[in-house]
């Protein structure tokens, strides 16, 4: 959505470098994490890159984003500066919420991300909200909510498809299935799995969708688009995805086998069969690549300086920010 | 012999009602489930069906009367055979007599809550309004309503939803009227689905629209409590100032009259708790319009706590183009030197009471109106206690942690040297509420629990 790519080539090389950014941003925070920079809880989204990056080359200006605690993905999409998100998640003063959110509590007005929240399927009815404030303004942007296969079985949930239909709301209700509610597969939580189907007693259309493969993911999210703008309500886009790294950084993920994991990585990575394409199809190639490489890897490295050098918030801080 | 239709109540907390149009007249014949009136209660204007069948008698109240008082007769029902002339039978307290008469007429004015006399004192005037402004008399159901259309008009980005809120005007008729000047677009009648409508809400507020979430009552807003405390009340703090949520959540809080435990609790202690949460309890009609319109304005989320039996009751409201008051005042409604009563809500009705009688006996109370329990008044309560060296509270809720805990808390350690005994608290009993309507009357604070409170700090027994 930002720095809107000129040519199709363009667009499709940042798509490839979006995915990059998240996947290095990740494997750094996890790094600092490691190191006991980062505290709390941190859940990377390693693995799952294409889903909001395809989503976002689907969106438009004054579209918004909402989604749960596996958060810094998105962000990075909307275009919010890496640096501020890194230093939010080591608690600095520097950080997108001055070092008073943590990596689950993120939220910037400018770039229409409306967190970052915490507790499982909260953010479902919250962007529907969005959506309703889009339609009260009469304008045509859309929300885009994102959540989980786990958040699909939360009563809220239903109590957002219902309003969301009955006022056709302009929601695109995202179901990141990353086929893993913490340690709890899809098959041992979820009496039907196919999460496309969830909206069909409130009429709500569903899609599933490889998340695996950022064009799949691009061309569902403008059809959706199309479909909300037309002011023909909400739809539900399911994502058919894989996490690599356990729910949290505290997660041993024993519930899963290696050679699970192994063959997602080798066969359906989102971010190098992307690469593969846009070098066969001569948008890149192996020099480029490198060079991107560098780029990205140069900014996450800042980035994560930045979050380290900061200062910590102020004593005065613990007082601010509680009442408008 | 004839027997007497009496006016029945029609609602958990109806006293008296009008009745607005009689549907037969003396001579008919009448059978179980005919319609004989259309009564206007506290609320709605409902039809009034018979039990009995039988020849209507005689009219003994005429349509278009205000103010019949609940098992009053208003017709005499005959027999077969009889005339109109026979001397009416007392009615049993049987079907359509559901609360019983005669005698046991107190019992059924003071139920549910104690039944509040108009305070005889003076009530003192708020410094927050100019000398020499007009007053004009409102319930405070009105004044309610009157804040909300009075803000509508003022900002586009203002809406209520809620359940029933539109068609059905409002479940305690606070929406009447609202429909039809702002359309449904701006009056929005949810699904009952507090969760979902409140999470809604708190959506819309994030993008900047100034929400107002009715709850029919705040028993149904424990479904949503994870949306108020954790989305609506954190954001501000977790996003570091970026995202704020200026929505307002209003609703009946506290006991009503006789409908149990799960429709009759006070949970100003639970909101008043929690850091990011402004919390207003207001009695008089004048502070209800005054602080929702201020709520309605302010960029922070506020639980707008209401009354259902103070609904109906009248007070003055200043006759002004744009009254608002500020937030997080206390209001001293009754000077005076002896001892501090801290109440608010209801209870505000209770402790003026308890102060009329006091005076009888010597006893100057203060009475002070919280009005808002978060941010808490606090500098008013200590000035006053620091003046009378005593302090009472008195509130509905449950004892345990309370709004008068909190108080006497504070008190103890910001006025210890001041105080002639120890601080005390009058509240409602440590039990959920129960039915019957001597455990419902035991299980509320009294103006005679609050009298023994005081008189036992003033060492007058």
């Amino acid at each position: 959505m930002p720095d809107a790519p000129k040519s199709n080539s363009d667009s499709l090389k940042k798509l490839y470098a979006d995915m990059l950014l998240i996947r290095r941003f990740e494997e750094r925070a996890g790094q600092l994490y490691g190191m006991g920079l980062i505290g709390g809880f941190c859940h990377l989204y390693i693995g799952q890159e294409a889903v909001v990056v395809g989503l976002m080359g689907a969106a438009q200006e004054g579209d918004q984003q909402i989604t749960a605690y596996r958060d810094h993905g998105h962000m990075l999409a909307a275009g919010i500066d890496p640096k501020a998100v890194m230093a939010e998640l080591t608690g600095r003063s520097t950080g997108l919420s001055r070092g008073k959110g943590g990596s689950m509590h993120m939220f910037s007005s400018e770039k229409k991300f409306y967190g970052g929240h915490g507790i499982v399927g909260a953010q479902v009815p919250i962007g529907t909200g969005l959506a309703f404030a889009n339609k009260y303004r009469g304008n045509k942007s859309v929300c885009l909510t994102y959540f989980g296969d786990g958040a699909a079985n939360q009563g809220q949930v239903y109590e957002s498809f219902n309003m969301a239909e009955l006022w056709k709301l302009p929601v695109i209700y995202v179901i990141e299935n990353n086929q893993y509610a913490m340690g709890t597969s899809v098959e041992r939580s979820s009496a039907v799995s196919d999460f496309s189907k969830r909206g069909a007693s409130f009429g709500i259309p569903g899609v599933q969708v490889d998340g695996m493969d950022v064009e799949a993911v691009q061309k569902a999210g403008e059809e959706a688009m199309v479909h909300c703008r037309a002011g023909k309500g909400p739809i539900i886009l399911e994502m058919k995805t894989y996490r690599y790294r356990g729910h949290s950084m505290s997660d041993p993920a024993k519930y899963r086998s290696k050679e699970e994991l192994t063959e997602v990585r080798e066969k359906r990575d989102p971010i190098e069969n992307f690469g593969k394409k846009l070098i066969e199809r001569g948008v890149m190639n192996a020099e480029d690549m490198k060079a991107l490489d560098a780029q990205v890897k140069a900014i996450v490295i800042a980035s994560a300086e930045f979050a380290t050098e900061s200062p910590e918030p102020g004593l005065a801080e613990l007082y601010t920010d509680i009442y408008a | 012999m004839s027997t007497e239709i009496l006016m029945p109540a029609l609602s958990p907390t109806m006293e008296e009602g009008k009745l607005s149009k009689w549907l037969v007249k003396s001579g008919d014949t009448v059978k179980s489930g005919t319609i004989l009136a259309e009564i206007e209660t506290d609320k709605a204007t409902m039809e009034f069906e018979a039990v009995d069948e039988g020849t209507i008698g005689e009219i003994l109240v005429l349509e278009g009367t205000e103010g019949v008082k609940v098992n009053s007769p208003i017709a005499t029902l005959l027999a077969e055979g009889e005339s109109a002339g026979a001397a009416p039978k007392k009615s049993k307290k049987t079907a359509d007599a559901p609360v019983p008469a005669g005698e046991d007429h107190k019992v059924v004015a003071d139920k549910g809550a104690e039944k509040v006399v108009a305070p005889k004192t003076e009530v003192a005037a708020d410094p927050e309004i100019p000398e020499g402004t007009e007053f004009v008399t409102q319930t405070v159901r009105d004044a309610l309503r009157d804040a909300m259309a009075e803000e509508m008009r003022r900002d586009e980005l203002v809406f209520l939803m809620g359940e029933e809120v539109a068609q059905y005007q409002g479940a305690y008729k606070i929406s009447q009227g609202l429909l039809d000047e702002f359309g449904d677009r701006r009056v929005i009648d949810t699904p009952i689905t507090e969760h979902g409508f409140t999470g809604l809400g708190v959506g819309a507020a994030f993008d900047g629209l100034k929400p107002i979430v009715e709850f029919m009552t705040w028993n149904f807003a424990m479904q949503a409590m994870d949306q108020i405390i954790n989305s609506a009340a954190k954001t501000r703090y977790m996003s570091g100032g970026q995202m704020s949520c200026p929505i307002v959540f209003r609703g009946p809080n506290g006991a009503a009259a006789r409908v149990g435990a799960q429709h009759s609790q006070d949970y100003s202690a639970w909101y008043a708790s929690v850091p990011g949460l402004k919390v207003i309890a207001p009695y008089f009609a004048a502070d209800a319009k005054g602080l929702l319109k201020a709520a309605i304005r302010d960029g922070s989320p506020v639980i707008f706590l209401e009354n259902e039996i103070v609904y109906g009751r009248s007070f003055p409201v200043p006759k002004l183009d744009d009254f608002v008051l500020p937030i997080g005042k206390a209001r001293i409604v009754r000077p005076g030197t002896d001892v501090t009563i801290v109440a608010y809500s209801i209870t505000v009705g209770q402790a003026l009471e308890a102060a009329d009688r006091l005076a009888e006996e010597g006893i100057d109370a203060e009475v002070i109106d919280l009005r808002t329990l978060r941010p808490l008044d606090m500098d008013t309560v200590l000035a006053s206690v620091k003046k009378t060296n005593r302090i009472v509270t008195i509130e509905q809720g449950w004892p345990i942690c309370s709004i008068g805990s909190e108080i006497c808390a504070r008190v103890a350690l910001e006025a210890f040297d001041y105080l002639d005994a120890p601080p005390t608290k009058v509240t409602g009993k440590d039990v959920p509420m129960p039915y019957a309507a001597n455990l419902e009357k035991l299980a509320l604070p009294t103006v005679d629990d609050l009298i023994a409170a005081v008189k036992a700090v003033s060492y007058k027994e």
